[in-house]
């Protein structure tokens, strides 16, 4: 007598365990991508997914039993690009880290947005570098005591929604780990928008970042992302001091634009 | 019904803080890997709302109504 989890079909046959720490926030950003995948009742194998590197490179490959290009540091946005315009019919999903996406790959990331090309980007930001021992990065809140900033950081953190949206991109949402069922959709959602689509999760690190800065255990950091999330919807009614060390969550930008392949098919016909 | 795997369980104990009804509790017993499993306390409380499956970074807890079992 044995249940089997509904989403172990989508794993790579062999899989004995996770890479991910224990508490980890990838694991739950894993979950949530394969079952919006299974929501939409879509074929894995149209997808590719493109990791980087980086703990959250880790979350499509090698444990997604679909096709995974684990690419160069920083890089995955430049290869999804590769692979989108030479075959428009796949499914091209990144998935990285803010230390891979935003801080080596941060002109890849506002050009692909510039560009408006059909991708799905997710961004897992754990706000470290997790892998290379707790460093601080472009997404680590002002004033954190890291591996690098003994005395805590001097520098603000990187806005990703917005640089997102000021960069172009079509379709912007911010989750954190504890909000799985609204990342679920949203991913839902991301994957059927035509253009370049961002989702931020912010996600706990519990070994890096929940030591170093002091910021607790999983259990403790999901239930502060819990207690500081405000909506999107909210924010205009809340004063700016009410905002401080809140993250805020929700779709910031869905619209449409004019989008990349669609506009290179129609300049083959054009000319001929 | 509520199955733990044990060998893919890591012990971050985010099942046991997000159930809502207390079903599950960290147990004393200590796996291969040196790790304390959850293990279900009360299994009649459950609703099987499925905070446990969806906040398990590591598949390895699964809820599913009795008829379903494969």
């Amino acid at each position: 007598m044995k249940i089997v989890h509904p989403l172990i079909k989508y794993v790579r046959p062999g899989f004995l365990s996770t890479t991910n720490c224990a508490g980890c926030g990838n694991g739950i950003i894993a979950q949530s991508i394969l079952r919006a995948v299974d929501e939409l009742e879509m074929d894995i194998d149209d997808f590719v997914f493109v990791s980087g590197i980086g703990c959250a490179a880790w979350i499509p490959s090698p444990f997604f039993n679909a096709d995974v290009l684990h690419t160069t540091h920083g890089r995955p946005i430049a290869f999804a690009t590769g692979v989108k315009l030479s075959n428009p019919k796949l499914r091209v999903m990144v998935v990285s880290g803010d230390g891979d996406l935003v801080a080596i790959g941060g002109n890849h990331f506002i050009h692909a947005a510039r560009r408006n090309i059909d991708l799905t980007v997710i961004c897992a930001n754990n706000g470290i570098y997790g892998m290379t021992g707790g460093q601080v990065g472009p997404t680590t809140p002002s004033g954190l005591k890291t591996a690098t900033t003994p005395y805590g950081n001097l520098e603000r953190p990187f806005d990703l929604p917005n640089l997102a949206k000021a960069a172009g991109a079509v379709y912007v949402a911010r989750w954190t780990t504890y909000h799985a069922r609204q990342l679920t959709k949203s991913i839902k959602r991301a994957v059927q928008k035509k253009g370049f689509s961002f989702i931020e999760v912010i996600s706990q690190c519990p070994v890096q970042f929940g030591r170093r800065t002091g910021a607790g255990n999983a259990v403790t950091m999901m239930q502060n992302y819990k207690k500081n999330s405000v909506s999107i919807k909210k924010v205009d009614k809340l004063k700016e001091n009410e905002l401080k060390g809140k993250i805020i969550v929700g779709e910031f930008i869905d619209r449409e634009e004019p989008e990349l392949c669609e506009e290179i098919a129609k300049m083959r016909e054009r000319i001929g | 019904m509520i199955e733990i795997n044990e060998e893919l369980c890591k012990g971050c104990g985010l099942c046991v803080a997000f159930c809502p009804k207390d079903v599950l509790k960290m147990s004393n017993k200590l796996t291969k890997k040196g790790i304390h499993p959850p293990e279900v306390i009360n299994e009649k409380d459950c609703t099987l709302c499925g905070n446990c499956m969806l906040y398990c970074p590591d598949l390895a807890i699964v809820i599913g109504k009795e008829e379903k079992i494969v």
